[in-house]
C-alpha cells in the first residue's frame, strides 16, 4: 500500500507544474491548460484525503470542481476566441490595453 | 502491486504534465493533458474511488478536453515563437522569474513539509473501503449538498450564456 503522503506530494508537484505553466507560457490556451492541471492536482488531494477519512465528501467536492472547471473552460475559451478575432494572436503580451 | 501501479501512474501524470507545459504545439499539449488525466483516473481507482475515476474520464478527458481541442483546431493557432526553458526563465524577465521561483519554492516546500510528518496509511477496514459505494456518494450529493448542487446548475447556465455572448460575432 501507498501512504497518503505520497499522494499529497504528487498533488503538490502537479500543482507546481501548473503554476509554472501559467507564468511561463506565452499562449492563452496553454495557460488555460495549466489551470486545468492545477485543478486536477487539487482534485487528487480531495479524493486522497476523502479516502483517508473514510468519507465520500472528497469525491462530491471533486464533482463540483469538475463542474466549475467546465464552466471556466467554456467562458475562458469564448474569451480566447473573442481575443483572437481582435488581434490574430494568442500571446498574452498582445493584450495589455483594457480598451482599444 | 498497488505500489507499482502508483509509481507508474504518478510518473505518467508528472511527465505528461511537464510536457504540456514544456512544448510548443497546443495540439500536443491537449493530447498530453488527456494522458495525464487518464493517469489521474488510474490513481482514483487505486484510492477506491471509481466514481471519481469515471467522471474524470467522461467529463474531463471526454468533454472539457474535446472543447479545448475544438478551439485549438478552430483557431488554427500558430506555434509559439519561443518557449523559455525553466532554467532560462530564472534569468529572464521579472514576471517569469517570479513565476519559476514561486513554482520551485512551492514544490520544494510541499515535499519537505510532507516528508517531515509521519506516514499516514489508509484504513483497510469496512469504513475506509466504503468510499467506493456510489449510493453513498449519491445520497451525500443530493441530500447533504443539495444546495451546492442546485447552485451548480445556475453556474452552468450563467457560463453557457456568457460563453455564447462572448464568442458571438459583433455586428
Amino acid at each position: 500500500m501507498v501512504p497518503l503522503n505520497y499522494y499529497l506530494i504528487l498533488s503538490g508537484i502537479l500543482f507546481a507544474i501548473g503554476t509554472a505553466g501559467v507564468f511561463l507560457r506565452r499562449n492563452l490556451i496553454t495557460v488555460l491548460l495549466s489551470i486545468e492541471i492545477m485543478l486536477n492536482a487539487v482534485n487528487l488531494t480531495f479524493v486522497a484525503v476523502g479516502r483517508y477519512l473514510g468519507s465520500v465528501d472528497g469525491q462530491v467536492i471533486t464533482f463540483f470542481v469538475m463542474t466549475v472547471a467546465a464552466a471556466e473552460a467554456a467562458v475562458g475559451l469564448a474569451l480566447v476566441i473573442a481575443l483572437f478575432r481582435h488581434r490574430e494572436t494568442l500571446s498574452p503580451d498582445a493584450f495589455t490595453a483594457l480598451k482599444w | 502491486m498497488d505500489v507499482i501501479a502508483f509509481y507508474l501512474f504518478a510518473a505518467i501524470a508528472i511527465v505528461s504534465s511537464l510536457l504540456v507545459v514544456g512544448q510548443r504545439n497546443p495540439m500536443y499539449s491537449v493530447m498530453l493533458l488527456i494522458t495525464s488525466f487518464g493517469a489521474l483516473a488510474g490513481l482514483y481507482v487505486l484510492l477506491n474511488s471509481p466514481f471519481a475515476a469515471v467522471t474524470q474520464i467522461i467529463i474531463y478527458a471526454g468533454a472539457i478536453m474535446v472543447l479545448f481541442l475544438f478551439v485549438v483546431m478552430l483557431l488554427n493557432v500558430p506555434r509559439e515563437e519561443s518557449v523559455p526553458s525553466a532554467i532560462a526563465a530564472l534569468v529572464g524577465p521579472t514576471g517569469r522569474r517570479i513565476g519559476a521561483v514561486l513554482a520551485l519554492v512551492f514544490g520544494i516546500e510541499v515535499v519537505w513539509a510532507l516528508s517531515r510528518v509521519g506516514l499516514s496509511w489508509f484504513a483497510q477496514d469496512a469504513q475506509g473501503e466504503s468510499v467506493k459505494d456510489v449510493a453513498r456518494i449519491g445520497s451525500a450529493l443530493f441530500r447533504d449538498h443539495v444546495f451546492a448542487f442546485e447552485a451548480t446548475s445556475i453556474l452552468i447556465l450563467v457560463a453557457m450564456v456568457g460563453a455564447v455572448v462572448l464568442a458571438r460575432r459583433e455586428h
